[in-house]
Parts: structure tokens; C-alpha cells; sequence
């Protein structure tokens, strides 16, 4: 019977059985980032330890830079944070993507970027959305800091293994559906704990068909239907976003990475703990309405009225609504938005910007309408500004930042304030997530976003930008 | 790097409403910047803990009277979602709870609670709101886990509790923060590290 890639990058990564029955496993590639990491270099100082491999670490920072004047921290805990992980790679020999190197931005845009994220590795984070590398079919997941500390002293963690759950997409999206659509689609059909204790491979030929970038965004969420890793398999794809990156293989060593990278893919005759079918064609743009990523519907369709719901729902409808004070039962579109957010780890990259520009061009964003445009990374931002990118989403009347995590945590300058509704590109809608413990967030993908801005409303992206065959891109 | 094995939790115990509560609810993000566990305490369910708009006290359980000093939390499905953060289980460790018993855990925080020494048992839905109906009529009952036997009880009542089986193994044989077991196996670290091809 063949093997799974996950199990072939377990397998290829185990260094022992524990006493108490957990794996021991090798962390190939470890990336840190400055929220997490401060107190896992403490205990390492206490403990009298050294990085057991400082070239297999990598750091920048995101989650508190802000986007305005990015050398600027906002307050002297974001200062003492940012110096603290300067002195700390500086003590311990570890690479560190600083704000002057034109390499920083949001830890898992930078990683695939550098070409440091790569097929048959395993790859940790104090974050996590560390799930996004598995795009490269890496087996990547989030860790607390303490685990932190363990790989950092001995690039090993405690591990329990994971059940594999092939998620199986065929067919071509509608246009105007993305690969955001499809992440929440999943979510919303096997709920926000449906993955637990599995990692999630995503086949199909949908994924065959989808870029780098979108298979990031999907996995960038697999955390969110409760699963510790999403991955989809190495390909042509892959190969040919890492050929050439600062961190990959170069010569003759690229021809062995890309034979043994293919030699990761799962095989045919592969075994699954679990399979589930979707047709591409059964996916709408989905928003969310509640305070959990599980709680998304179609643009379509109306916001769920606990009176009629499931017994077992009534509870946790009640609950959502009464914090997000939308209307039982009416229509999710047209609900007035007064932020407008795209960014993040799930959708912060170069394709993302692109997409919207193309429909931003000529359209202006409703009055009262805060609108802002993230780069996930200087590098995205600096291609974007290449390409006039900014220009336009200036012209459209958003504000055009610098790189980091912004709006999508509460950790920078960027926040809602009081109870405004945000339309957001990024992965989480609880409560109080972005900013401010009444704010409220609805997720969808970055074009629909534009098309809220735009309207100054939740609004289905294919009628306000007259989405048709021919203006939809794959 | 000796630690005491976990074998019993007892105690009064608070019961929170609610599912799928995410880590930013038990530690909001903007109580993270800081470069150090300590003091994340007071912070732990702060925005449902105090009036966003009034800073008074709301009348979440935790702000109750009747539950001061409550050292195990009970709670409902999918508890800890969301970020990876361990300030989550740092801060309610923090604010004096010992245990947690709800009807599932998020993975990540399921996991960076093993390693602090905080134990998570889950049981059914029936269970579980058994004995939060027990601790609210009468907030100074005293639960206690037993993870030797797996089981809950609190006066009358007694029901069988989960959790996987190398978490239980860690806690009972006081070895929850694998440090020392890890670093112990230098020597394979290094044999692992060699046979893998990027990071040689």
C-alpha cells in the first residue's frame, strides 16, 4: 500500500518514539516572529541553551509593525518587542528579515518568497497560520511558545500524529469564485472543529489548476476548520514558483531537490482515514455573518434566523447575532459596512492585488467607506507598486500601507473602532479580533471586498463588477 | 528539570457559556505585547469580562462572587480555536485555574496546556452540563479530576473523562515538559538531521 505525503514527510522527519508515546520530530525549517518568540528565547537563557541549528531559523516581524510609518512602533511594548527579537537573532546567529532588509513582511509571505518554504519539509511557527506552507507540500503547523523553545534548543518537538482527511475539489470555480470561496465553502461544510486531529490534503483538480497563491490561501485556513495542517501535493506548479528564490536549490542541486520533492507527492494507491467530494461548480462567494469562520453562507442566501434553526444551533445563532447586531432571517447582501481590508497571511499577496486592481480601475469606494490595501510582504509591495497597483488602488480612493499583519489581529495601529462592521480579506471573524471588542468582521475574499468598498455595502462582486466568462480569470 | 507528576485536580469550578470560545476570547491580542508570561493573568476573558463601552464589570461567571477562587474551568465544544497562542492557557493558568473539563479542545491550545502542566479532560455534552447545573447551585461544590482513574466527581456525581493517552502518560509520569526527554536524544537529532538533504 503507498503512503500519504504526510506520512512520507513523518516517516522522513521522525527521530524516536518518547516515553509517553509521542513522536519525536525534526523541525526542518523553524520560522519566529516577534509576539511568540521573546519568551521562548527567555527559557532558553534560563535553561543555559544555544539554537541547536541557527541556519535552519528564520524571523521577521509582523504582527505589530505598523503600516503607516513602519520604523515607528506605536508604543513602548511594540519597541521593547522589536528590539527584543533583534538582540535575540543577533545572540543566537539566527536570520533575521529586518525592516531595512526589504525583506520583511508577514512570516508566511516571506518564507515562500525566499523560496525557504519547500515540498517535503516540515516547517513550524508560534502562529497558526504556519498551515499556509503546506501549499509546497511541506508539513507545516503552529506551535505555542514553549514548543518554541523545544525547537529552537533542539529543532525537535513533542508530536502526536494526525489522521490524513483528503479534501477532493473538481472542476472549474464560476468566475468571480475564489480560492478564498473555496476555503470558507470547506469550513462551512465540516465546521470549525470538523478537523481535529487530522491534517488535510487538498486534491483535485481544482488545486491542480490553482496557482501557488491560492493554494496558500486555502491552507492558510485549514487551522480554521480545526485542522493542525492543510497541504496539496508538489508539482510543475511548485517547482517552477521556487526555481530561482534566494533559498532554493541552485544547478545541479535543483535537479535532485526537484526528483526527491516529487518523490514526497502521495501516492496513487495511497490510503486516507477520510474522503470528501466537491464539485467546483457547487461553490458560491461566500461571506461569513456570525463570529466563527464556520459561520459563512453564500452571497445569496439570507442571515440564519435561530427560530427556525437546529436545536442544537439555536444557542450559538442567538449568540453570533446578538454581537454582530445584524437582522435574522434578511439578506447578507446589502448589509453597510464602514471598513474595507484587504491584507493578511490568506490573502495579502501580489495575485491578490492584482485581482482587485482589475476591477478597483475606474470605481471609487462609497463615502464613509475606510478602505485600506496591506502588502503582505516590502517585496509584494514594492511589485505592486511596479506595476501601478497602488496607483490604482489610491485612484479608488483606498489607502495603500506598508507590510504586516494590520487589520487582521489587534496587535498594530490598525483597528476597528467601536462596533464597525468590517469587510476583510482575512481569516478570522471572532469576537473582537480586529481591534475592538465590539468590532465586527466579515470575511470573504479580496474582490469582494473591493466590491463592499465600492458599494459602501456587502455586495456580490459579480453584479457590481459585472463579472462574466470573459472578465473572470482562473 | 524535575517535575511533580499530575495525577489529581481538585477544587470549586466555574462553568462559561458558549462554544467554539477562540484564544483571543480568553486573551485578546492587544494584551500580547509583552516579552515575558508574567502578569497575563488579569487579563485573561477581559473583554467579556468588563463592558467594552463602560469598563464595568459584567455579569460573566467569572466575575461572580460565588466562583472566586474557582481553580477548574468548565466549558463548552471546541474550546481554546483559533490562534496558536500560549499566552491563552498561560493567562488562565495565571488566574488560578488548575484544570480544564469541557466537551472538546482546539488541538494547539490543547497541546501548549499539556506542556504547562494544565490538565484538559473533555466528556459528553450531557455530562458536562450535568455538572455545570451541580457547580451553579452550588458554586462551593468541590470537583475533582482524577486522571488516574479518568474520572470526575463532585458529591453524587461521577462520570468517566477523556484525554489521549500520551498527554495522561505525560502528566502522570511528570514528564508534560518533554525538554529534557528531547534533549536527551542528541545523537539521533544529529542522524536525523544528516539524512535530510535541505537541512544538511
Amino acid at each position: 500500500m503507498g503512503k500519504t505525503l504526510y506520512q512520507k514527510v513523518w516517516d522522513a522527519h521522525t527521530v524516536g518514539t518518547l516515553s509517553d508515546g509521542r513522536t519525536q520530530l525534526f523541525i526542518g525549517t523553524h520560522l519566529i516572529h516577534e509576539v511568540t518568540s521573546p519568551q521562548a528565547f527567555g527559557m532558553l537563557r534560563d535553561l543555559g541553551l544555544k539554537v541547536k541549528y541557527p541556519s535552519r531559523t528564520f524571523a521577521t516581524i509582523d504582527h505589530i509593525v505598523p503600516t503607516v510609518n513602519q520604523d515607528e512602533p506605536a508604543d513602548p511594548l511594540a519597541a521593547a518587542m522589536i528590539d527584543a527579537i533583534r538582540k535575540n537573532c543577533d545572540d543566537f546567529g539566527v536570520t533575521y528579515f529586518d525592516l531595512k532588509s526589504g525583506k520583511q513582511g508577514i512570516v508566511h509571505v516571506v518564507g515562500p518568497e525566499q523560496g525557504i518554504t519547500q515540498p517535503g519539509s516540515t516547517i513550524a511557527c508560534g502562529d497558526s497560520h504556519t498551515a499556509t506552507h503546506g501549499a509546497f507540500g511541506a508539513i507545516a503547523f503552529g506551535i505555542g511558545t514553549t514548543q518554541v523553545r523545544d525547537v529552537l534548543a533542539t529543532q525537535t518537538m513533542a508530536m502526536e500524529s494526525l489522521k490524513v482527511r483528503k479534501i477532493e475539489v473538481n472542476g472549474e470555480l464560476r468566475p468571480g469564485v475564489y480560492a478564498k470561496d473555496v476555503t470558507l465553502h470547506i469550513i462551512r461544510m465540516l465546521g470549525a472543529k470538523g478537523g481535529i486531529g487530522y491534517a488535510y490534503e487538498y486534491a483535485g483538480t481544482t488545486f491542480d489548476n490553482f496557482s501557488m497563491e491560492e493554494r496558500m490561501t486555502v491552507c492558510n485556513m485549514a487551522i480554521e476548520g480545526g485542522a493542525r495542517c492543510g497541504y496539496v501535493n508538489p508539482d510543475e506548479t511548485t517547482f517552477e514558483f521556487l526555481k530561482g528564490r534566494p533559498y532554493s536549490p541552485t544547478g545541479e542541486d535543483w535537479e535532485k531537490a526537484v526528483e526527491e520533492w516529487k518523490s514526497f507527492a502521495t501516492d496513487a494507491d495511497a490510503e486516507f482515514d477520510d474522503i470528501i467530494v466537491i464539485d467546483a461548480q457547487d461553490i458560491e462567494p461566500t461571506v461569513t455573518w456570525g463570529i466563527s469562520p464556520d459561520h459563512g453562507i453564500s452571497i445569496g442566501e439570507s442571515i440564519p434566523d435561530p427560530t427556525t434553526a437546529e436545536p442544537d444551533q439555536k444557542a450559538v445563532i442567538e449568540e453570533a447575532l446578538a454581537y454582530m447586531k445584524l437582522p435574522a432571517g434578511t439578506p447578507i447582501k446589502g448589509i453597510p459596512i464602514d471598513v474595507a481590508f484587504i491584507g493578511s497571511c490568506t490573502n495579502g499577496r501580489l495575485s491578490d492585488f492584482r485581482e482587485a486592481a482589475k476591477f478597483l480601475k475606474g470605481n471609487k469606494v462609497a463615502e464613509g467607506v475606510k478602505a485600506i490595501a496591506v502588502p503582505g510582504s516590502q517585496i509584494t509591495a514594492i511589485q505592486c507598486e511596479k506595476e501601478g497597483i497602488d496607483k490604482i488602488f489610491e485612484e479608488a480612493g483606498f489607502e495603500w500601507r506598508a507590510a504586516g499583519c494590520s487589520m487582521c489581529l489587534a496587535m498594530n495601529p490598525d483597528k476597528l473602532i467601536g462596533d464597525q462592521i468590517c469587510a476583510s480579506s482575512s481569516n478570522r471573524n471572532f469576537k473582537g479580533r480586529q481591534g475592538s471588542p465590539i468590532g465586527r468582521t466579515v470575511l470573504m475574499s479580496p474582490i469582494m471586498v473591493a466590491a463592499a468598498a465600492v458599494e459602501g455595502r456587502i455586495a456580490d462582486a459579480r453584479e457590481t463588477f459585472e463579472v462574466t466568462e470573459d472578465t473572470a480569470v482562473a | 528539570m524535575a517535575i511533580a507528576p499530575i495525577t489529581q485536580v481538585s477544587g470549586t469550578a466555574v462553568p462559561i457559556p458558549g462554544a467554539d470560545i477562540d484564544t483571543d476570547r480568553i486573551i485578546p491580542a492587544r494584551f500580547m505585547k509583552c516579552v515575558t508570561f508574567d502578569g497575563l493573568g488579569e487579563y485573561a476573558f477581559y473583554d467579556v469580562r468588563f463592558d467594552p463601552e463602560s469598563g464595568e464589570k459584567t455579569d460573566h461567571p467569572l466575575n461572580d462572587e460565588r466562583f472566586k477562587g474557582a481553580s477548574i474551568l468548565i466549558a463548552g465544544i471546541n474550546f481554546g480555536c483559533g490562534s496558536s497562542r500560549e499566552h491563552a492557557p498561560q493567562s488562565l493558568a495565571k488566574y488560578g485555574f488548575s484544570a480544564i473539563i469541557a466537551e472538546s479542545f482546539a488541538e494547539i491550545f490543547y497541546g501548549n496546556s499539556t506542556t504547562l502542566g494544565l490538565p484538559c479532560v473533555s466528556s459528553s455534552r450531557e455530562n458536562i452540563d450535568a455538572l455545570k447545573a451541580a457547580c451553579l447551585a452550588d458554586p462551593s461544590l468541590e470537583v475533582s479530576i482524577d486522571l488516574n482513574a479518568m474520572m470526575v466527581a463532585a458529591e453524587n456525581l461521577s462520570f468517566p473523562v477523556e484525554m489521549p493517552a500520551s498527554a495522561r502518560q505525560a502528566l502522570l509520569a511528570g514528564k508534560y515538559d518533554p525538554i529534557k526527554e528531547l534533549l536527551d536524544n542528541n545523537d539521533k537529532i544529529e542522524a536525523t538531521a544528516a539524512s535530510l538533504s535541505y537541512v544538511g
